[in-house]
Parts: C-alpha cells; structure tokens; sequence
C-alpha cells in the first residue's frame, strides 16, 4: 500500500544501456502492467524498484521515502520472478513458508500452516504441497511463485510474466484471482506481461517501454485509443494495427507518413476496393485479411459472414490514427 | 533416477561396459585385498612364496601394530604367570612379552585431528571465498583467482626448506595448528576453484528471493547457497581429506613428536623386531578406514559432484 515513484531512473549492464532516464509514478493501490518487446527493460525496472541492482542514476521512492539505499527486505515488496525462484532443495510447502519463516516476519507455525494453505487453495496446488519443487511441472512452479509472493502482505507487489507458462483456462482462472487479491489488499502492484487480455483487463495503468525508455505512461484505454506513437499502438491490440502509407486512402492531414488503422477502424462497405484473401474464425473473433492493392489490412467482421476467399469489397478508414516520420503522432 | 539418455544403450554394449568395470574393480582392489589379508596373517605366512590365500587368520598384526614388545631369555620365559589377556598370549606365542602401548593410537589421532581440521578449515575458508568471487565485484578478481591457482602450480614440497625455516622460527614446527594451517594453506586453491564452480552453477535469482523475502545476504547464503552447494562441498572435501591425509613428505620433514601423523609412523614399524609386515599392513588397513568411512557416507552426493553438475535431475 504505497505510491511509487520513479525518477529518471538509468541503468546499464557494462556499455549496453538497459533502462534510460525512466520516470513514472505509480499511485497507491493502482495495477501497473508493463508492456514491451523483449530487452525493453521491463526485468531490469522490477529489480531495481525490488532493490536488487541500484541504479546508475535516478530516485527511487516509495510512500514518499527514498529507498535508492535500503536493502531488498526494507524495502517490503514481494517479487514472482520470471524464471527460477523456487527453492529446489525444499518441498511446496517449505517454499511457500520461506517468506514467513524470515526473519522479519517469523510467523508462528501455526499461523504458517493456515496462511500455505489458504494460498495454495487459491492456486489450485495444494495437492502438490509436499512435492519438491523439482517435482512440478511448468505451471505449477510458476504457481508456486506466485504463493510465496502472495503469502506475505507487502506494500508492493512485482511480478514478471506470472501467468505465461499457464494453459488458458488456468491463465483466465488466475487473472481473475489476482484482480480479486488486488482489489482486496489495495496493495500496488506492478505486472510484467506479453499479454493483451491481462494487460487490458487487470491493469489500471499501462507503461510502454521501448529499448529502455518509457514512451508512454496511461490507462489501458489511453494507451489503446491514443497511442503516442506508432510503436505503442502495434504493442496493443489483436489483430494488430495496420500501419499503411499516409496515402493509402488518398489525401493525408499535413505531416503525415503512416496511417494506422485499427481492425475497428476498418468500415466495410464503401471507399476503396479491396479483395478477401482469407477469413480466419477464430471462435470469439472472424478476421478478415485483405489486399488493398499492394497492402495488407487485417480487420475484423460478423462472426457469421457470408464473406469468403475471393470476394470483392470496398473499406475506408474510419477515425484513424495519422503517425509522422519518426513514428510519432500527428 | 530415470535415464537421461534418450538412446538406451544396446544389450551388447552394456555387457562389454559391465565386463570392463569388473575388470578394473578388480585391478584397483587387488592391492588392497592383499594389504588387508596381509594384516590378518602370521609373519610366517606374510613372507611365504608362493603367497598364501588360505590362511589360518590371526591378529598377530594387529596385536603388534598397538604395543611395543621385549624379548625375553627363556629361562625367565618360563617363569612367567600364565598370559592374563588374548592378546599377552598372542605376544607370547612369539617368544616376547608386551612392554607397553606403541604411539599408534596417537599418530592415528594425529592424522585424524590435522586432516580434517585442515579439511574443516579448507572447506569453510574456501566457500566463503568462491562465494564472494562467484557473487561480489572483487577488484582484480580474475588476477586473483589465478594467482590462487598459481599456488598449485608447482609440487608443494619444492618450498619445503622455506616452510621449515618459517615454521621452525614461528614455533609451529612438530604442532597440530602448523600441520592444520599446511595442509589448509595447499588445499583452499583447489577448494576455492571447485567451490567457486559449483556456487557458479546456482542461479542468483535463489538468493535474490530470500534477499526480497526478508533474508539478510548471509542468512540467504546459508539457507539457499549452501544446501544447494552440497554437493560441492561434499566432493571438495573428500579431495582435501584425501591429500591431507595421505600427505608424507611434510609430515616426515615437519613432525616428529607431538603432531607426527601416521604415513610417517608406519614405515617405523617395520624396524622394530624384523620385519613386520602383518603390523605393518594393519596399520595402512586401518588408516584406509577413516577416508573410506568419510567417502561412503559423502558418496550420495559424490556422483552429481565429481561429474561437475553434468548429471542434473
Ligand atoms: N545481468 C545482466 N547483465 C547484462 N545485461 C543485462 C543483464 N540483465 C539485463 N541485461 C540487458 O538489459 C536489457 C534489458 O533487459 P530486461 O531483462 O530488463 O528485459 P525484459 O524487458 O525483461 O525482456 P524479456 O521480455 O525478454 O524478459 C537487455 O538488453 C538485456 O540484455
Ligand atoms: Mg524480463
């Protein structure tokens, strides 16, 4: 239960920069997922604000207080790491204790016996609660990781792809889980995630890294409807945005390079000709890929289109996003 | 344990394998059958040609190896009581009588204090050293983790007239803490280097879980790093044991009263009153056990540990 906030923070690994003058500023109790391709530096945030690497420059401030020099365990956060964090000489059980057995907490064991297995109610494993941590399967350790983060009660919580080695039943089952936790403890948390539904769905707040720099801070909504640049509208949205020259559709607002069209920006029906090549039916959702002349535009349509391979229709964009040269919107 | 090969190997293939361990098993064990039986025979049968298989057992050898005898003219011989123990009678049937203890029993204990009290210190010395190299930015850490190699780069006996000078004028000549710190002083290079792989081996990601957890650095080392090392201290001390125990040259040159260990020792046995060599070879059997003893109760994680982490789970 704390704001965070992250002032120009930079770090390198040796000469290659991971995180470059990032600054942002979390509020109390909100759910921020961080988005980015892989070495984006989404890792590096995390373990900086755990307390794990220091900065090369910048602040770090929780609940008002600078914490650039506490150690990890003053800092009381809670981290589910991407890979690797179960102890593998030690049962389920004993994992998901560790945190209560410390130091700092140390918990009488009662009071640990009632807190493992609540958790591991929650998280479906409490079969597996005398395994070996080296007995369990993908999905079940990165469930296990969770526990040990969700057993303490921290100011903060920062999880790094939780969910990704989860099939999809779970992965809806857990996401709702961890909304409940969330919205219950009030605790602030940050999410690490490759995932669209998770990021739109949990998150409160959305931070966009590119290549160590945060380019945009908003709400899931900001993020997806006004995206500030064309890098941060391809991060969201499936299908993914359609990124034409400015021209495509004839005259373009001053400025102008690119054309980004969502699939909802795509109106069928009238404009410019363009053939089906494909309909995809992906249950939820019908994807229609065309050929406007040289381009390729996915959009979306009724699930119970007569449409099919070969067919000609005409679109034209409707409310789409202008980008100049460097990717910027206009 | 499951295979870890997906290609199981051919029945053919694993009878040759099988034949061929045999055979070695056999070679490598063969001198230590003999020392072993050797100890049990009389001093007739020890030196009978063709050598004897089947003997009628005694523990003449043993006998010997654990007292100091006289001989005695045979008219007081006869004037002797009747043997009070199984093994006065043992001494008698040789035509002496016992004159006291030999120092055996110390030497051993010698041999037991300084080796693994120097094995003890090499392995603590040395984790806590490859940890801070595997972990922390030492300054010049790669000059120093060769420099330390280095120390092993010549046979350790090439500096033995300089460690006898020190020690003679340190006053650690003929002690157990000079022996300790020796021994320690040759084994933490090879400690350090084998530590240091195996702690490298460990994902820092472990610790880091318990630093968030509310761990300090220590704590997390010893209830995280050092579990999972285990096996890695385990295989390193079994190497340092084995040197410092079987160690000769610096013994003979360094001790020979109080901290005398026992390879010095038992060769001396073959002086006193012929040439014994049932005493001789009870004494190497028992001084086999405690190493044999240390590395089968260690062997559990001797496997993954020699292998250097190839055989995972
Ligand atoms: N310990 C390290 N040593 C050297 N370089 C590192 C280290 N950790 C991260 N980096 C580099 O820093 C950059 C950011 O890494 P980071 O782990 O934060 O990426 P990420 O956004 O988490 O990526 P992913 O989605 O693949 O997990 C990458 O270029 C990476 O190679
Ligand atoms: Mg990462």
């Amino acid at each position: 239960m704390a704001e965070v906030s992250l002032v120009g923070l930079t770090k390198s690994y040796g000469t290659n920069r991971a995180l470059a003058d990032v600054s942002m500023t979390i509020p109390d109790g909100a759910f921020v997922v961080l988005l980015g391709p892989t070495g984006a530096g989404k890792t590096t945030t995390l373990r900086l604000i755990a307390g794990l690497d220091r900065p090369d420059a910048g602040d770090i401030r929780i609940a008002g207080a600078p914490v650039t020099a506490d150690t990890p365990a003053q800092r009381d956060v809670a981290m589910v790491f991407q890979q690797y964090s179960l102890y593998p000489h030690l049962t389920v059980r004993e994992n998901l204790a560790f945190p209560l057995r410390s130091p700092v907490l140390n918990w009488p064991e009662a009071e640990i016996t009632r807190k493992v297995g609540e958790v591991a109610e929650v998280l479906r494993i409490a079969h597996k609660l005398d395994n070996k941590a080296t007995q369990l399967s993908g999905g079940e350790m990165q469930r296990v990781s969770i526990g040990r983060a969700l057993v303490r009660n921290p100011r903060i919580y920062l999880m790094d792809e939780p969910l990704s080695s989860l099939d999809a039943k779970l992965r809806a089952d857990l996401r709702i889980e961890l909304k409940r936790i969330h919205a219950e403890l009030g605790a602030t948390f940050l999410y690490v995630t490759h995932d669209q539904i998770e990021a739109m769905t949990m998150a409160t707040h959305v931070g966009v890294l590119d290549a160590g720099r945060l380019v945009q801070f908003g709400t899931p909504r900001e993020i997806y409807e006004n995206p500030v640049s064309a890098y941060v509208a391809s991060r969201l949205g499936q299908p993914r945005i359609n990124l034409l020259p400015a021209d495509a559709f004839g005259p373009a607002p001053a400025g102008a390079v690119q054309i980004g069209l969502r699939p909802e920006h795509v109106r069928i029906g009238e404009g410019q000709p363009a053939t089906v090549r494909r309909v995809e039916r992906l249950g939820d959702q019908t994807r229609l890929h065309l050929t406007m002349g040289p381009h390729e535009i996915v959009t979306l349509t009724d699930p119970h289109t007569a449409l099919a391979a070969g067919a000609q229709i005409s679109i034209r964009p409707d409310t789409p996003l202008w980008f100049d040269a460097s990717g910027n919107r206009t | 344990m499951s295979a870890y090969s997906i290609t199981e190997p051919t029945r053919r293939s694993k009878w040759v394998a099988a034949l061929l361990v045999t055979l070695y098993t056999v070679i490598t064990l063969l001198p230590l059958v003999w020392i072993i039986s050797t100890g049990f025979k009389s001093g007739q049968d020890s030196i009978s040609y063709p050598p004897k298989v089947v003997f009628q057992p005694s523990l003449e050898g043993y006998v010997n190896l654990f007292t100091t005898r006289t001989r005695v003219s045979s008219d007081e011989f006869g004037n002797l009581p009747p043997p009070a123990t199984w093994y006065d009678e043992i001494v008698r049937d040789q035509g002496m009588v016992i004159a006291g203890p030999s120092r055996f029993g110390e030497r051993f204990l010698n041999s037991v204090i300084i080796g693994f009290g120097s094995t003890f210190l090499s392995i603590v010395l040395g984790t806590l050293a490859a940890y801070a190299f595997s972990r922390f930015k030492v300054p010049l850490k790669d000059d120093l983790l060769f420099f330390i190699l280095s120390t092993r780069m010549m046979p350790p006996i090439a500096v033995a007239i300089p460690i006898f000078l020190m020690y003679r004028s340190l006053g650690l000549s003929d002690t157990h803490l000079g022996m300790i710190l020796l021994y320690t002083a040759v084994n933490i290079s090879l400690a350090v280097w084998l530590l240091k792989g195996f702690i490298d081996e460990i994902p820092r990601e472990y610790e880091e879980a318990a630093l968030i957890d509310g761990y300090t650095r220590f704590q997390a080392f010893r209830k995280v790093v050092l579990p999972q090392a285990a096996t890695g201290i385990a295989s390193t001390a079994i190497f340092c044991l084995i040197f410092a125990w079987n160690e000769y040259a610096f013994a003979v040159l360094l001790t020979s009263g109080t901290a005398q260990t026992a390879p010095p020792f038992i060769p001396t046995i073959i002086g006193v009153g012929g040439q014994d060599w049932p005493a001789v070879a009870a004494g190497a059997t028992i001084f086999l056990l405690p190493v044999m003893i240390f590395t089968i109760l260690l062997r559990k994680h001797l496997l993954r540990g020699i292998t250097f982490g190839a055989v995972r789970k």
